[in-house]
């Protein structure tokens, strides 16, 4: 008997046909009828209207039969709560059922179903699962637990489920193990400072032991849930790693990956000198190699997890270049994938390999894989000096294969060369020239021209080939047409009197004829610097390049850390963090890496032995004006790199603005277009860490007597990365209020109310009402004056009323605001001194160790600390919630009760807020 | 973790719906089909996500498997969950098609519930599972409670995977080891890379509960012999010894044992099983060297010739041999001659293929063929894919040697001798590649 003949029936008036066979006596039909109503519901027509008759099914000794009631009960009881009702008897009589099979399958279905009256009804019977005497009924509740959470977590609290959870930590069971600790971990993401996992070496001993024991999925669970545990010593931490490595020769590709997770991260612990640490290191390569035997899918998942590995600890597979290589037949994720590994192993001791594996890669069929072979060459020849000469000479091969894309992405990467090695292999610009008229691709084209305008002088016809680029000059994209303004410009520059007249072209071209404001901008500037001083143009059109970068897209180090503490999961397979696509509370916390043992150094933040050389060129002013632009991208997550907002900043307040607008309304309508743009780049949310910042005592802000008898005052405080407003409304009026409702008008850095204001009760004379409200920086900017300006709008059933108050800036600071130590000598270095503000702190009476612990809490963090002669200074770093960085230095004499602060910002601005901050902080 | 698990046909149908978590809504399972299997492009991954959902799917001949989530799950969790899946549908009723599936729905379902429970996988074992889950319904009805807790310390245990009670009258193993060799060599001559991944694929028809040991010439078991006991065999443990790069094992065997004292040992499934997984790179035996001599005559012709030479003993026999030689896109006709074998040119697969039954050790043969081809424009260079080559040899390329397999059961009266053992080596070509 088949069961495929449930599936066709399509017939009209098919669900009274059903509904009558449901309520037949005979036993086989109805079984017949409920397995057709099954099938209806899988191909997704809405059968919700034989509930009643289903579930009058569901008292039958059929087991078969009860499961498929079960099914359809689980799909459509949210939708008919009032009928589901119906089914508790059944469930709870069921949960005492003498067949184990039987009680764990009612208090498992029972969990599935989302209606308010069941679940009440659920706990009685739940709270004796889980200690019922079989262990696949206690491994059932176990999960019910979670599935509880998810509906009603204020439930589960209040009848003590998730202490009966615990205890299950400790069952002789491994599988009732395995499954507690899967279910108290989801919960303990809901809630992620409850503490809830409460790991200890005891319970971690535990784990340890059911891990030996429980099924390949059971392991996957305990895995992941140590790796969130954090070892009180190097010892702990080398024992808890040596239990864990046998797991890497477990056939299923996730417990091997689970456990490298656990390794890589107790591995920070470890003292390198140790020999167990070295041990480690060699254990881990073979099983990252197995894992490229295993189906596609999973060595998909597994590549991208070993890139991450790869960046942070190249050493482990640098032995191991051969396995990377593309097979003919391997899926085209695959060959991506292993094509990107190759470029980060490659070395001088393997480049030749690579090289002649490359030169394969760019003869096969897909266009993608070929393009990213040949640009792979490119970064060969960056990043290994020796092999520079031999690949230029395979991409000259490539070219002469006059496949059009391969030449265009050939000369993409031959402009990179010609940036690491200048002078040396300018050679073949003959050859590039020879393919111009092939080129239909932006950057190809941007390329070509960005080669011609670099090397004018040593091209004959240059002028010839950029004027014949020229004519077509409005249909080119931005990219081109910003290449080739700049190119002429460098022509220019270096044969003044044959190019006069198309420079005046193309800033004619550039400045009237065009709509888009970055070209006309640039336009401007250069007809402007040429004008006024053509040698100071000279000096920076034509100034030296900074250097180009070894490493492309490098993932920036504090989310290198943070995946590495994801491997294995969505986070690595998508190199983003959870936040980035997971919705709600869940995965919000951002998980690092343990402190590296043997760095007791504050400024150190990552555990790399040397940072590698990655030049945030993008979007750099000066960059910009050489057309740097075009050099590969530094990094692959923009908000993460600060660089590039203080380059768009810079672009507009950098001193350079006489240029662009020679009013002194200039830097005002700049600052507004620097917040604007900061909050292009907000990171949002921050880090759910709980700080001990200060907050202010609550100030009266509007009188109950211009308010018609209501009184509000209040404070600001910042609240494990949630900004909020505290505000005491008291009734003075004679009258109840009720209704009430905030709003804020724009302001400085986009505060706006994050949900509505919680006065659920009416308030009634004489009352007083606490109410905390969430703020989000996410509402409309604009600047205020003073920049702290907060102007409030409240509602009651009574009238509006205004007024305004002013929010510490500290409030903004955010959690992940500590800065690299390089970027901030560079930044500090780069911003100008104009930019500087110094301000006294008077009589504050700590050392320089408690004052930077205090300026912790308020998200002011110490990068670095000098002593001079008797003196401390304390180089600290401040991220605003819009991107923007400020950067101090603090200088503390001994015994002497004044300190001097000096501040340095791209928007020098918030200097005076931010003081104000350091004194409220310091003296309270 | 998991929210949802689908399956559809080639057309995007949806044959099996299974949502786990509230967050999962019906859109989902339309998403998934306008977007991926309906997609235009070929698929670039096997993860996407589609507005804040992620899909991951595995296709098996035209079936489509999908699971669903919406939080940061353990992805290789889900791969692994997946073909556990389909190994345990294929267990039940044979081929995963749509048929099959159609047929098998109930079945599907009551399995979904029993293996993923709230998205969290649970026990697996297909061992396990048809103790309780059978395509003639529920046994279980009639069941007394002996049997019932039975099954759920089965279930839930720490040897999930086998029962208590079985009973052969002859107690049998057979032990196959199974070994693909990869290739890929130069048309020089040069070995660019070369590795073994090797399978223990064990059927074991042995009553009771047995302790099972299994040993092989792995090097690092040898060496430490050979340093501590006795030196009846100077110099040989050496060389018959192979070096294992990496291991896998079924779940029954014991790892932290493995890890400390590198012995095998563990208490089988019941029937056939896969042991272990290995992987070897070096001393391997390529059982054939490919020669090949491609020249071009002018633009309109081609002129090939490939040797192939057997490498292994000469009472050895290989078989099954095949040799794929790829043809330009623009031939227009091809003239072989082989000294062995048939050959033929297939044009549809743009291949000159070479099939020769059998063939004894330290043999050498070859092919010759003229290629016509029609002149072209193409500017694109033909991307001369390698030479592949098909093959079976009796012999484990690695140098694998199973040196014992020891049964113990304590409680039964049958020894280690009165078990039936048999053992069988079998290397098959990979990916067997050279270039030209």
């Amino acid at each position: 008997m088949t069961d495929s003949k449930y599936f066709t029936t399509t017939k009209k008036g098919e669900i009274f046909e059903l509904k009558a066979e449901l309520n037949s006596d005979k036993k086989e039909k109805k079984k017949e009828a409920v397995k057709k109503v099954i099938a209806s519901m899988t191909v997704g027509k809405d059968v919700s209207a034989l509930f009643p008759d289903v579930v009058n099914c569901m008292q039958t000794d059929n087991l078969e039969l009860k499961k498929l009631v079960y099914l359809y009960l689980m799909n459509y009881a949210k939708s008919q709560p009032d009928m589901a009702i119906m089914a508790v008897n059944t469930f709870v009589k069921d949960c005492e059922d003498l067949n184990p099979l039987i009680r764990a399958l009612a208090v498992r279905t029972m969990g599935c179903i989302r209606v308010d009256k069941i679940t009440e009804y659920l706990c009685e019977p739940l709270r004796k699962c889980l200690k019922d005497e079989d262990p696949y009924v206690r491994k059932t509740a176990a999960v019910c637990v979670a599935k509880l959470h998810d509906i009603n977590a204020q439930l589960v609290e209040d009848q003590g489920f998730l202490d009966t959870l615990k205890d299950l930590i400790s069952d002789s069971n491994p599988m009732v193990v395995a499954n507690a600790v899967a279910a108290l971990s989801e919960i303990a993401e809901s809630h992620p400072n409850s503490n809830l996992l409460d790991l200890n070496p005891q319970t971690i001993n535990k784990l340890l032991t059911a891990l030996n024991e429980c099924t390949e999925w059971g392991q996957i669970f305990i895995l992941d849930c140590l790796a969130s545990y954090l070892p009180r010593d190097d010892r702990e931490s080398q024992s808890i790693c040596e239990r864990v490595t046998p797991r890497l020769s477990h056939a299923n590709s996730a417990v091997v990956l689970s456990a490298v997770k656990v390794l890589m991260k107790f591995m920070e612990m470890l003292p390198k000198d140790l020999d167990y640490y070295g041990t480690l290191l060699k254990k881990l390569a073979p099983p990252l190699v197995t894992l490229l035997s295993a189906e596609p899918e999973l060595q998909y998942v597994a590549l991208r997890n070993i890139n991450l590995i790869v960046q942070k600890r190249p050493e482990i597979l640098k032995h191991e270049m051969k396995v990377f290589f593309v097979k003919y037949n391997d899926p085209i994720y695959v060959k991506l994938e292993k094509l990107d590994i190759m470029i980060r192993l490659a070395s001088q001791a393997n480049i030749a390999q690579v090289l002649a594996e490359l030169k394969e890669y760019a003869t096969e069929v897909d266009v993608d894989f070929v393009r990213k072979a040949v640009r792979a060459i490119g970064r060969c020849a960056i990043k290994v000096e020796q092999s520079a000469e031999r690949c230029v000479s395979t991409l000259l091969d490539l070219i002469q294969t006059k496949v059009n894309y391969v030449v265009q992405e050939a000369i993409v990467v031959i402009k990179d060369i010609f940036r690491k090695y200048p002078n040396k292999y300018e050679s073949v610009i003959a050859t590039l020239c020879e393919n111009l008229d092939s080129l239909d691709e932006p950057e190809a084209r941007a390329a070509m021209i960005w080669i011609v305008g670099e090397y004018a002088e040593r091209i004959d016809n240059a002028d010839e080939l950029l004027e014949s680029f020229l004519e077509g000059f409005h249909d080119e994209s931005t990219q081109v047409q910003l290449q080739l303004l700049t190119a002429i410009v460098k022509l220019f520059l270096k044969k003044p009197t044959e190019t006069q007249e198309l420079v005046q072209q193309v800033l004619s071209l550039a400045t009237q004829d065009s709509d888009n404001p970055d070209l006309r901008d640039r336009g401007y500037i250069y007809w402007r610097l040429l004008s006024t001083d053509p040698v100071a143009a000279k000096e920076v059109v034509l100034a030296e390049k900074p250097l180009i970068s070894e490493e492309t897209d490098l993932i920036e180090p504090t989310l290198l850390e943070e995946l590495i503490c994801h491997i294995g999961t969505l986070a690595s397979v998508y190199h983003k963090p959870p936040s980035a696509f997971v919705e709600g509370s869940r995965g919000v916390q951002h998980k690092r890496l343990p402190p590296r043992a043997g760095s007791p150094d504050v400024g150190q933040s990552g555990p790399s032995e040397a940072p590698p050389a990655v030049i945030p060129s993008q979007g750099d002013l000066l960059g910009d004006l050489l057309n740097l632009d075009l050099a590969p991208p530094t990094a692959t997550v923009p908000s993460v790199q600060p660089s590039m907002q203080m380059g768009a900043m810079d672009l507009l307040g950098g001193g350079l603005d006489s240029l662009v607008c020679s009013s002194p309304a200039a830097s005002h309508f700049a600052t507004n277009v620097i917040s604007g743009l900061g909050d292009l780049f907000d990171l949002g949310g921050g880090v759910g860490m709980p700080t001990g910042s200060y907050v202010a005592p609550k100030t009266v802000w509007l009188l109950a007597m211009k308010a018609k008898g209501l009184e509000i005052s209040g404070t600001f405080a910042r609240r494990g990365g949630i900004i909020q407003m505290d505000l005491s409304l008291t009734n003075k009026a004679m009258s109840v209020m009720t209704d009430f409702a905030i709003q804020f008008n724009r302001n400085s850095f986009g505060l706006a109310p994050a949900g509505p204001l919680q006065v659920l009760t009416p308030l009634s004379p004489n009352q007083t009402i606490d109410v905390s409200l969430p703020l989000s920086t996410s509402g409309p900017v604009m600047k205020m004056e003073p920049l702290n300006n907060l102007q409030v709008a409240v509602k009651n059933n009574i009238d509006v009323f205004y007024f305004s108050c002013q929010y510490p800036l500290s409030l903004l600071f955010v959690e992940d605001g500590k800065m690299d130590r390089q970027v901030f000598l560079a930044t500090w270095k780069d911003i100008p001194n104009d930019n500087e503000a110094q301000f006294q702190i008077k009589d504050i009476h700590l050392n320089s160790d408690v004052a930077s612990n205090k300026l912790q809490g308020s998200n002011i963090f110490t990068i670095a600390k000098r002593t001079v002669e008797g003196q401390d200074m304390l180089y600290q770093s401040v991220k605003l919630t819009n991107g923007i960085w400020v950067l101090a230095e603090m200088r503390i004499q001994t015994g002497n009760p004044n300190y001097t602060l000096s501040i340095k910002c791209r928007a020098p601005e918030v200097c005076p807020f931010v003081y104000q901050c350091y004194e409220l902080v310091l003296k309270n | 973790m998991i929210g949802g698990l689908f399956i559809y046909n080639h057309k995007g149908e949806v044959l099996i719906s299974r949502v786990y978590r509230d967050d999962i809504g019906r859109n989902a399972v339309d998403a998934f089909r306008v977007n991926v299997i309906h997609a235009r492009q070929q698929v670039r991954s096997p993860v996407t996500n589609i507005a804040r959902t992620s899909f991951f799917h595995v296709k098996r001949s035209n079936i489509w498997l999908a699971a669903v989530t919406k939080q940061n799950v353990n992805a290789a969790m889900v791969f692994e969950f997946l073909y556990k899946m389909c190994d345990v549908m294929t267990a039940y009723f044979g081929k995963i098609s749509e048929e099959n599936i159609k047929n098998n729905f109930v079945l599907i379902y009551e399995l979904l519930d029993e293996i993923l429970d709230f998205g969290y996988p649970q026990n697996s074992e297909t061992g396990a599972l048809k103790t309780f889950i059978t395509q003639q319904g529920i046994k279980g009805q009639h069941q007394t409670k002996e049997e019932q807790s039975q099954i759920t310390s089965q279930v839930t245990g720490q040897i999930g995977w086998r029962r208590e009670g079985i009973k052969y009258r002859r107690n049998e193993l057979f032990l196959d080891v199974l070994e693909s060799v990869n290739l890929l060599m130069s048309p020089q001559g040069q070995v660019l890379s070369a590795h073994v991944s090797g399978r223990v694929v064990m059927k074991s028809y042995l009553s009771g509960m047995p302790e099972c040991k299994f040993g092989m010439n792995d090097k690092i078991v040898i060496d430490k012999q050979g340093k501590g006991g006795t030196t009846d065999e100077p110099g040989k443990s050496g060389k018959q010894s192979i070096a294992i790069d990496d291991c896998t094992f079924h779940q029954c065997v014991r790892l932290s044992k493995f890890d400390s004292e590198r012995s095998i040992s563990f208490i089988p499934p019941d029937g056939e099983y896969e042991l272990m997984r290995y992987r070897t790179t070096k001393d391997i035996i390529l059982p054939f060297r490919v020669i090949p001599l491609v020249r071009e005559v002018g633009r309109t012709k081609l002129e090939v010739k490939v040797v192939i030479k057997s490498n292994f003993k000469p009472s050895l026999l290989a078989q099954k041999i095949e040799v794929r030689i790829p043809t330009p896109l623009n031939t227009s006709g091809v003239q072989v001659i082989c000294m062995k074998g048939k050959a033929k040119y297939k044009a549809s697969e743009n291949a000159i293929v070479w099939k020769i039954k059998r063939m004894a050790g330290m043999k050498e043969s070859q092919i010759s063929a003229e290629i016509e081809l029609l002149p072209t424009n193409d500017k694109k260079k033909w991307a001369r894919p390698p030479i592949s080559m098909k093959f079976q040899v009796p012999f484990a390329p690695s140098g694998l040697k199973v040196r014992y397999l020891k049964v113990f059961e304590s409680k039964l009266n049958y020894s280690d001798h009165d078990v039936i053992k048999w053992v069988r080596y079998i290397g098959r070509s990979g990916i067997y590649e050279t270039r030209c």
